[in-house]
């Protein structure tokens, strides 16, 4: 699989490390009422589709970026692939 | 038809117009008081063990295409019980003593043949931990063996064990461990499991579940409505999809694990053997092939195939352990998809539906488990109460914190 890194461009993606959905991005909050729920949920919980899925891939023989890749599950295409940083500044977090 | 010597005689004397179809291709019955969804080896296991074991009736076994064409069809044939873990342990050897006695139960020859296996050790700390594991297993009943360089040197001269990075400093041996013919047990389970009347209906593909007011009611299928008492899901690869039907989301990830076959050689590999300094297992088929695997890809994936870095990755493996391997060729690879669950053990559990169950988690310790996987899962259909060896695959470990990580490696199910 190629991955067309953002900065760097395509890539080989054995240069990188996979760690999972990207709701991983989306920890929850520790004082909400539920949060053992929902962290339990964070950390084992997946939906695991058959398509398109929203990935964590980490750049680390590269630039050492973190990658959101929308991958599909049954193909292998790569239809995108954003920084993490740039989507989690989208979706209003600070860093 | 009870197979036997005599009868191979018989059929060879009056030209073979004796031999039956081994099991009736069933259609769907309007109702049934198990349904097992999945005709691979622990979903047909299952429903023999149920028919057998626990003396129930009404059984179907739906599948969505061929019995035996998912994960039974392409693992590396291994039959083991070597783990460490009192959640595993028991379960697995409990597993073997049935592989043992097999083909006797079914009447079917799957080609068991107890060649052992060895993980290779190449370190004092390996050799430390092979000792633990060896006695976590004794103390639960299996075998374990502790070899020196020179007993494995004895068993497998051509290995390289004065590799400068990665000597063989011993290994680990179970005597009884070793490999079975995978389809001949899909097929097995399907004739012992047809002759106690269980309906195995293929090209029947789950599409749906009928629940109402929190009870199971059936299946919807591509065939039609099947109505059940109890479904039992036993799809692993595809557990995400299933038991989405059922609005339940899982602590899996599906991966991709590759497998390969090299051309026919001459007896080379007596026994199953394991790189200890990376993940490389090898055994050698009754055509010559030698049979291996290494890692999964270590990405979420349906695709039945792999990609090329793991390849090369395994080959590398297969090099550094077996440098004469450097001549011989590939014939085939292929890949299988796995339930990895998040913490590298199987579930086996009713879930929060009544008439519900699970099975499934399997990564890529599947195949070894399939007697034991069928007999648990029926008992638990059967009785409501997991059986004894298999207590610790609850679904909801991953609330309480009951986790069994025979690797120690995390939530993380790339890495099991």
């Amino acid at each position: 699989m190629i991955i067309n890194h953002p900065l760097l461009g395509p890539r080989d993606s054995s240069e990188f490390v996979y760690l999972g959905d990207a709701c991983l991005l989306n920890r929850p909050d520790w004082q909400a009422e539920d949060a053992l729920e929902q962290f339990i949920e964070y950390g084992h919980i997946r939906d695991n589709p058959a398509g398109l899925h929203r990935e964590l891939w980490y750049h680390e023989q590269g630039d050492r970026s973190w990658l959101v890749v929308t991958r599909n599950t049954v193909t292998h295409e790569i239809t995108s692939v954003e920084l993490a940083r740039d989507v989690a500044l989208a979706e209003g977090r600070s860093t | 038809m009870r197979y036997s010597g005599f009868r191979v005689i018989k059929e060879a004397l009056t030209g073979h117009r004796g031999w039956g179809p081994a099991w009736r291709d069933a259609d769907p019955k309007p109702e049934y008081d198990y349904v097992i969804i999945g005709g691979g080896g622990h979903g047909l296991a299952t429903a023999y063990y149920l028919a057998k074991e626990y003396k129930q009736s009404r059984i179907a076994v739906l599948e969505k295409g061929w019995i035996g064409g998912g994960n039974v069809g392409r693992n590396t044939t291994i039959v083991r019980s070597n783990y460490l873990l009192d959640g595993n342990e028991p379960f697995y050897e409990f597993s073997l003593k049935l592989w043992e006695t097999l083909e006797q139960d079914l009447n079917y020859n799957a080609m068991m043949s107890q060649r052992g296996i060895i993980n290779l050790m190449h370190s004092d700390a390996q050799r430390d931990a092979y000792i633990r594991r060896g006695n976590a297993m004794i103390l639960n009943g299996a075998d374990a063996q502790l070899l020196d360089q020179k007993q494995v040197v004895e068993k497998y001269p051509f290995l390289n064990v004065k590799n400068a990075r990665f000597p063989v400093m011993g290994g680990l041996l179970q005597a009884r461990a070793g490999t079975a013919r995978h389809d001949a047990v899909a097929w097995g389970y399907a004739r012992a499991a047809d002759q106690r009347g269980v309906d195995i209906i293929q090209n029947c593909e789950v599409t749906g579940f009928r629940i109402e007011g929190g009870k199971t009611r059936g299946v919807e299928t591509s065939r039609g409505y099947i109505g059940a008492k109890k479904v039992g899901s036993c799809v692993a690869g595809s557990s995400s999809k299933v038991m989405a039907y059922a609005g339940m989301r899982l602590p899996i990830e599906s991966h991709v694990l590759q497998a390969f076959v090299s051309e026919g050689l001459k007896p080379v590999l007596p026994g199953v053997i394991t790189f200890g300094a990376g993940h490389f297992y090898c055994s050698q088929s009754d055509k010559g092939g030698l049979v291996f695997g290494g890692n999964i890809d270590g990405y979420n994936t349906y695709a039945q195939r792999g990609n090329l870095p793991m390849v090369e990755d395994v080959m590398e493996e297969a090099i550094a352990m077996f440098p004469m391997l450097g001549r011989a060729r590939l014939l085939r690879s292929w890949g299988g998809i796995m339930d990895m669950s998040m913490d590298g053990t199987p579930i086996i559990d009713k879930t929060h539906i009544d008439g519900l169950y699970f099975n499934g988690g399997w990564c890529y310790g599947g195949f070894k488990a399939t007697p034991a996987s069928g007999f648990v899962y029926a008992h638990l259909l059967a009785t409501d109460i997991p059986h004894d060896t298999a207590t610790a695959f609850r679904l909801d470990r991953f609330h309480t914190g009951h986790m069994v990580d025979e690797k120690g490696m995390g939530n993380q199910p790339n890495l099991h």
